[in-house]
């Protein structure tokens, strides 16, 4: 017996979770849980289509052209169906909880500190943009929120008392 | 939702370029702050805050154009100085950082209550689109709404400049809400579930308290907008599209 050749499925998914964020390397589009789904279905050529739904973090994402191009390259390489279409989605928001742990982490450790965890509680304008954050270097808490606009769309920066760094944030929405 | 009728499809088109243009036109002027505001945050916020703008913009054109099947860079930049439907609020230069944070804390709210409505829109893309953009908005009303304090509070010269600028905008911020030709048949849809008019009283009742709480002075006529606060343009409109298209219009059928 020979041991069963991974799925298409995990084949697609390892392929995804090799391809960095384009203004965050540190983290995969697998990690920062903008890959809504993916699935084979017959393609208007008569081959066999692979789509794969894409959710902006922010609508206005400059970097969704990149990732989308990325995306597509890299499963055409892979050679499981005979078209791949990426299509950008906001049939669900994007919302920084689909961050995966080990997205966090990586995050953490490239020092970005990661969102908060908003919950289901969300309702417009109750959305609750807390002033501290806690530092990526030194894990202190005794930050303050300099400006909740950073240098991408993504982004907030703060400053830390302690370790007196400034630092971002990955916002949460 | 089934397939739209004539009718409802040009309504809806309506609605969705105006509101394209709100953001696009205002992300656009804001734009202009990148480099000169008040304080380096500020530049970065208000770039940030147009970059959203021109994101959301850019998002309505694009279900625009899968309604029309026209191409969406060519709505953007397209048409000339008329064919644009921004609400009268829209017109102005950016003028000074008051005037800026004034019309800013304006539309803001005022988009805000448009979203919220929209969010339960019986035309799931915009219904979908409506959600995901108030996520993004609530940094923007609680950054406007900080800063129309600050101004309001921060001294004699700022409050006044304020004061003024409010004044100056009121009238052409009614605007936003101004009476569409297509209304009744989307509302009929409930692809606008509530009527403009509905809306902008919902936006007075909350904008109005937030001025009287920084000791702004509430201008009094809120006359209902006229039909025409859409389309009319003025000079200072003209100049901006002379900007934003000089790109675009140097080479007229270049693939992007």
């Amino acid at each position: 017996m020979v041991a069963a050749a991974p799925s298409r499925e995990s084949a697609v998914w390892a392929a995804l979770a090799e391809i960095a964020d384009p203004e965050i390397p540190a983290i995969s589009l697998v990690d920062l849980g903008v890959i809504r789904s993916f699935f084979f279905e017959p393609g208007e050529s008569g081959g066999e289509r692979l789509t794969v739904e894409l959710m902006p973090t922010f609508v206005g994402c400059p970097a969704i052209d990149v990732m989308r191009q990325q995306i597509g390259e890299q499963l055409r390489d892979l050679g499981l169906a005979d078209e791949v279409v990426v299509q950008v989605t906001f049939a669900e928001p994007w919302t920084s909880d689909r961050i995966t742990p080990a997205g966090r982490e990586a995050l953490r450790s490239s020092g970005f500190a990661p969102p908060m965890t908003i919950g289901s509680t969300f309702g417009g304008d109750s959305l609750t943009v807390l002033p501290i954050a806690t530092c990526p270097y030194c894990a202190s808490r005794n930050t303050t929120l300099e400006n909740p606009f950073g240098p991408t769309l993504c982004r907030a920066i703060y400053h830390c008392a302690d370790c007196r760094q400034p630092f971002e944030a990955f916002k949460p929405v | 939702m089934s397939e739209l009728d004539a009718e409802t499809r040009a309504a809806l088109a309506e609605l969705l370029l105006a509101m394209a243009d709100d953001e696009f036109v205002l992300g656009f002027w804001d734009s202009e702050w990148t480099g000169i505001a008040p304080i380096l945050e500020e530049d970065v916020a208000m770039s940030s805050v147009s970059q959203d703008e021109i994101g959301h913009a850019k998002a309505l054109y694009e279900l625009l154009a899968g309604l029309s099947g026209e191409d969406a860079d060519r709505i953007a930049f397209g048409r000339p100085v008329d064919g644009y439907r921004h609400a009268a609020l829209m017109n102005h230069a950016r003028t000074d950082w008051a005037f800026s944070i004034a019309r800013r804390f304006l539309y803001e709210h005022a988009d805000a209550v448009r979203l919220e409505s929209l969010a339960a829109s019986a035309y799931q893309p915009l219904a979908d689109l409506a959600v995901k953009m108030r996520r993004e908005e609530t940094y923007h009303l609680l950054h406007f709404d900080l800063w129309l304090r600050r101004l309001a509070e921060g001294g004699d010269d700022s409050h006044a400049r304020l004061a003024e600028a409010i004044g100056a905008l009121w009238s052409d911020a009614q605007a936003v809400f101004a009476p569409m030709a297509g209304e009744a048949c989307l509302v009929a849809a409930r692809i606008l579930p509530e009527s403009l008019e509905a809306l902008r009283a919902r936006w007075l009742e909350r904008v109005i308290p937030l001025l009287e709480a920084s000791h702004l002075p509430v201008p009094a006529a809120t006359d209902r907008p006229t039909a025409d606060g859409r389309t009319q343009r003025t000079d200072e409109f003209a100049w901006l599209h002379g900007e934003f298209t000089m790109v675009s219009g140097s080479e007229a059928d270049a693939t992007w």
